[in-house]
């Protein structure tokens, strides 16, 4: 009898298949191809952390081979690990790694990389996408489909704004924006619940009501006086003593805005509250099956109403980072489809925290990677660096995401005895 | 505990669905409810459980007036309820489904799961069930599956519990085991409400039978009643529980399947090099317990499935690897083991169900129209023929109850010239009318000199219609034996045992 794969095993196999060619093609394309005789710098130094090195010079053709070498040795551990069926996670990553490396090697011949600038402002660029995400995980969990973080974003920053510029304070526009959110929220809660309109339809038109409302205002009230409603103060960023000493990390993720701090203390919290508290286990409960939920005895449209309502207060706080967290004053249209990403970076991370989180930081980092390359001047145009961001996610999903399910009840209305 | 209803009301518009009931059930009774489907049974349970809200009448318990609005007030009063169908999350595990509703918060605020970890272990042990606290619920037989339910009320201290249609997804072996814990439960005090409508289970089980049709108490009676006479209550008229098999010449083999094999989309061979030889005017019924390759044996017959190897001929002719349409077109009926999945096109109308597979051939089609005239008319005249109740042909087919939906399944089927009828579980989830009138048309079928193949898992219904029966275990036909073997016989062979290999 022939060997039988199953579905898991076969994705398994193509995804060490397309490192594989990746790692190759990248060896002979950047290493041996590569006929620069430039070096490339690479920069580690943000700040005053204490520094091990300072920055890191290397001939580009050389850098790339010894890059896209680790890529093929670690291709091959995968191969090996998969015969033998222990995980292939680490070697995976090392070869994605390495793939990576060695493009960055190659293509930066003779310019300087700011690595650690790098990560910082991929960072930077995912914190509102991981409050939207971490928004619209509350609502789909418990089965509510959230199209709206756009519309909840784009509010939230709108109102700390204004807020802030009126009262010269940014704490009074980082409270402010959750309130904003929720009021979002509260629109999407009432129809998509009590009404039980479509979520999918709904989401949108309240993104378009808000768009068309900041817009109205921002002309009318914030562009002609300017110096009232919209000179938001920023957050100072804070330095964790001795935790941004640290080389590399330390700058990149512990010199920053209270903003920032607290997408870290709300990641966890929801990690935490979803799947160990009595909280997380109802709201996974009521996105799964909301009639087995109700047999048992629980509320289920009150509860997705306050968890759509706490998923504003989520999103607030991210809106809140497009002026008071970052810029200051708001401008129109600023979010430009963050909340969209966010949906995108959900779905990719499967529902979990966890995952919507690492999604988050993989399109900020995409994002980012992008911009610094078209900075430095690199070959490559930029309309191709903006690929990048998809080409990952296609490489990821094709070959080292599992099965995506949704949750089984998301977006389905609840309504009791509807069997008759 | 006592569990009384006086006079429980219900209507959905215009339509009463409980009128007036009254019930009581004491403690340590089984009580059991038997009525058609559609007859107000669980309507009556949805409101003693307080998902439905009743439009007069009350609930008593222990003789004190009880006011039940939310499930949570049944849970506190001591009720439990069985679904038929079940309120688990598919994704959780079986501890995490117990504790839902009902958790207990440990240190800072975390869920404690290690409690009920415990009693479901010690639950189980009471009653002999091997559940593991740490499955994850959808990966369980369905059998499982409902044992956590029972250990989920029993953990909870219901002395009252309601199994609604507990045995209708379950296999001979699973309902026997269920009956068993039954009593078990029975002689530890639980008053226990059962609905049903098979009514060999009630003689078996029940204490007291309450009979409801079209929402109205009609009897309450007691397990020596005779089913014939239950039956008649339930449906309101006498019924044909064992349909007369008239006897007659069985013609020539029509299906020869030689070697047939069938794979699953993973790869596994779920049917293995059968051969079996169909003869025209008889019924070859299928046995054998749930899950053992029937249902993907029916389906390869029509070619419904992607990877089957060997060889079927009906007729002569070779008709593995055909469309599905060019199947049904050689002249195979098909009643598909799920008639709202497979069998029909829920939000088409009834007129436009009867003709799916014709649509494309005249009279139905003129060209690229279909002429609507003659599809309503031809409906018309099927309605009649088959007996389908209803409203109107143009009404949307999922509105009908589950035995007129057969019926449009079986209408459609032999409206065709056929030769062969393969039938999958044709009276599955249906009620003792309808039933009787699928097993008069199948008997017809075969009088009219077609070859029937039978897939069930009723061992009565096998008795009652076959020639000949075929067992299949584990994706093979293990014994092909006469009709006239013993219940008994049958069980053993649908568990795997031969006679001729048992002293091997």
């Amino acid at each position: 009898m022939s060997e039988i794969r199953t579905s898991v095993e076969k994705r398994r196999i193509r995804g060490i298949g397309v490192l594989s060619i990746f790692s190759a093609a990248s060896f002979i394309y950047f290493g041996l191809l590569n006929s620069a005789s430039e070096k490339t710098t690479f920069g580690f130094v943000l700040d005053n952390e204490w520094v091990i090195m300072k920055e890191w010079v290397i001939s580009s053709a050389s850098g790339s081979r010894i890059f896209s070498t680790l890529a093929i040795l670690a291709s091959i551990s995968a191969i090996l690990a998969y015969r033998k069926k222990i995980a292939v996670t680490i070697p995976a990553s090392v070869a994605t790694f390495g793939i990576f490396m060695s493009f960055l090697t190659w293509i930066a011949a003779g310019k300087f990389i700011p690595l650690t600038g790098l990560l910082q402002g991929a960072l930077l660029l995912a914190v509102p996408l991981v409050f939207g995400s971490m928004s619209g995980l509350i609502c789909e969990r418990s089965g509510v489909i959230n199209i709206a973080i756009e519309g909840q974003l784009l509010a939230s920053a709108f109102v700390s704004g204004v807020v802030a510029s009126l009262t010269h304070k940014s704490i009074w526009g980082l409270i402010a924006a959750p309130i904003a959110g929720a009021a979002i929220s509260f629109l999407l809660a009432t129809f998509a619940i009590k009404f039980s309109v479509d979520q999918v339809i709904l989401g949108f038109v309240i993104n378009v009501l808000v768009i068309g409302l900041t817009n109205f205002l921002y002309k009318k009230l914030l562009i002609p006086y300017q110096s009232t409603w919209n000179t938001a103060p920023t957050f100072e960023h804070i330095k964790i003593p001795i935790l941004s000493k640290i080389p590399i990390i330390g700058p990149i993720l512990f010199s920053q805005s209270i903003v920032v701090y607290l997408m870290y203390v709300i990641v966890a919290g929801i990690t935490f509250a979803l799947y160990k508290t009595k909280w997380g286990l109802r709201t996974r409960a009521i996105g799964e099956h909301p009639t087995a939920a109700d047999t048992v005895g629980i509320d289920v449209n009150r509860m997705r109403f306050k968890n759509v309502l706490i998923a504003g207060l989520v999103a607030g706080v991210g809106g809140a980072y497009f002026t008071v967290g970052s810029v200051g004053s708001f401008g129109k249209e600023m979010t430009a489809g963050a909340g969209f990403i966010a949906l995108a970076a959900l779905i990719f991370g499967k529902w979990s925290p966890i995952g919507a989180l690492m999604a988050a930081l993989l399109f900020g980092f995409a994002d980012n990677l992008q911009s610094t390359l078209t900075i430095i001047g690199v070959s490559i145009p930029s309309e191709f660096m903006l690929m990048v961001p998809y080409i990952a996610t296609i490489i990821a999903v094709t070959g080292l995401v599992g099965r995506v399910r949704a949750p089984a009840a998301d977006g389905i209305p609840y309504l009791r005895g509807g069997a008759h | 505990m006592s569990l009384e209803l006086r006079g429980i009301t219900k209507a959905f518009g215009s339509l009463t669905v409980n009128d007036s009931i009254d019930l009581k059930v004491e403690a340590g009774q089984i009580h059991a409810i038997l009525g058609e489907n559609g007859a107000g049974k669980s309507t009556l349970m949805n409101i003693v459980y307080g998902l439905l809200k009743a439009d007069s009448g009350e609930i008593f318990v222990d003789g004190k007036i009880q006011n039940i609005s939310e499930p949570s007030d049944a849970l506190s009063a001591g009720i439990g309820m069985v679904h038929q169908h079940f309120m688990l999350i598919p994704v959780f595990t079986v501890a995490e489904n117990i504790v839902l509703g009902h958790e207990k918060i440990g240190k800072f605020g975390v869920l404690d799961i290690e409690s009920a970890r415990e009693a479901i272990i010690r639950v189980s042990k009471d009653f002999g069930f091997s559940v593991d606290p740490d499955a994850i619920v959808e990966t369980l037989p369905v059998g499982i599956q409902q044992k956590v339910e029972i250990i989920r009320a029993l953990i909870y201290e219901a002395k009252v519990l309601i199994l609604d249609e507990p045995t209708a997804v379950l296999t001979p072996q699973e309902t026997d085991e269920l009956l068993k814990t039954m009593q078990e439960l029975k002689s530890k005090g639980t008053a226990i409400i059962f609905i049903t409508h098979k009514l060999r289970e009630v003689r078996e089980v029940a204490d007291q039978i309450t009979i409801i049709r079209r929402g109205k108490v009609v009897g309450l009676v007691s397990p020596d009643t005779s089913e014939g006479e239950l039956a008649s209550l339930m449906v309101g008229r006498e019924v044909d529980l064992a349909p007369e098999k008239h006897k007659h010449e069985i013609g020539n083999p029509i299906l020869i399947a030689k070697n047939l094999s069938v794979r699953d989309a993973m790869g596994t061979e779920v049917v293995k090099r059968i051969n079996f030889e169909l003869r025209a005017g008889e019924v070859l019924a299928v046995a054998g317990v749930q899950g053992n390759g029937q249902s993907e044996l029916a389906r390869a017959i029509v070619n419904l499935e992607d990877h089957i190897e060997g060889s079927l001929l009906l007729d002569g002719k070779e008709i593995r690897g055909l469309s599905i349409y060019d199947s049904l077109h050689a002249g195979i009926a098909f009643i598909p083991e799920s008639r709202e999945l497979d069998g029909l096109v829920g939000s088409f109308s009834i007129a436009e169900n009867l003709i799916l597979d014709l649509h494309d051939q005249a009279p139905y089609a003129k060209g690229i129209n279909l002429s609507v005239q003659v599809v309503s008319e031809q409906a018309e005249k099927r309605v009649k023929e088959f007996d389908i109740r209803l409203q109107s042909v143009s009404d949307a087919v999922s509105t009908l109850s589950g035995g007129n939906k057969q019926k449009v399944v079986i209408a459609r089927e032999l409206s065709r010239p056929i030769k062969v009828l393969v039938a999958s579980q044709p009276t599955r989830g249906l009620d003792v009318g309808s039933i009787e009138f699928v097993h008069e048309r199948i008997l017809s079928e075969r009088d009219a000199g077609r070859g029937v193949i039978l897939f069930s898992t009723e061992l009565e219904e096998v008795l009652a219609l076959a020639d000949r029966i075929a067992v299949m275990y584990r994706g093979e036909i293990i014994e092909i034996v006469d009709s006239k073997v013993s219940k008994e016989e049958l069980g053993l062979l649908m568990a795997g045992v031969v006679k001729s290999k048992a002293g091997s």
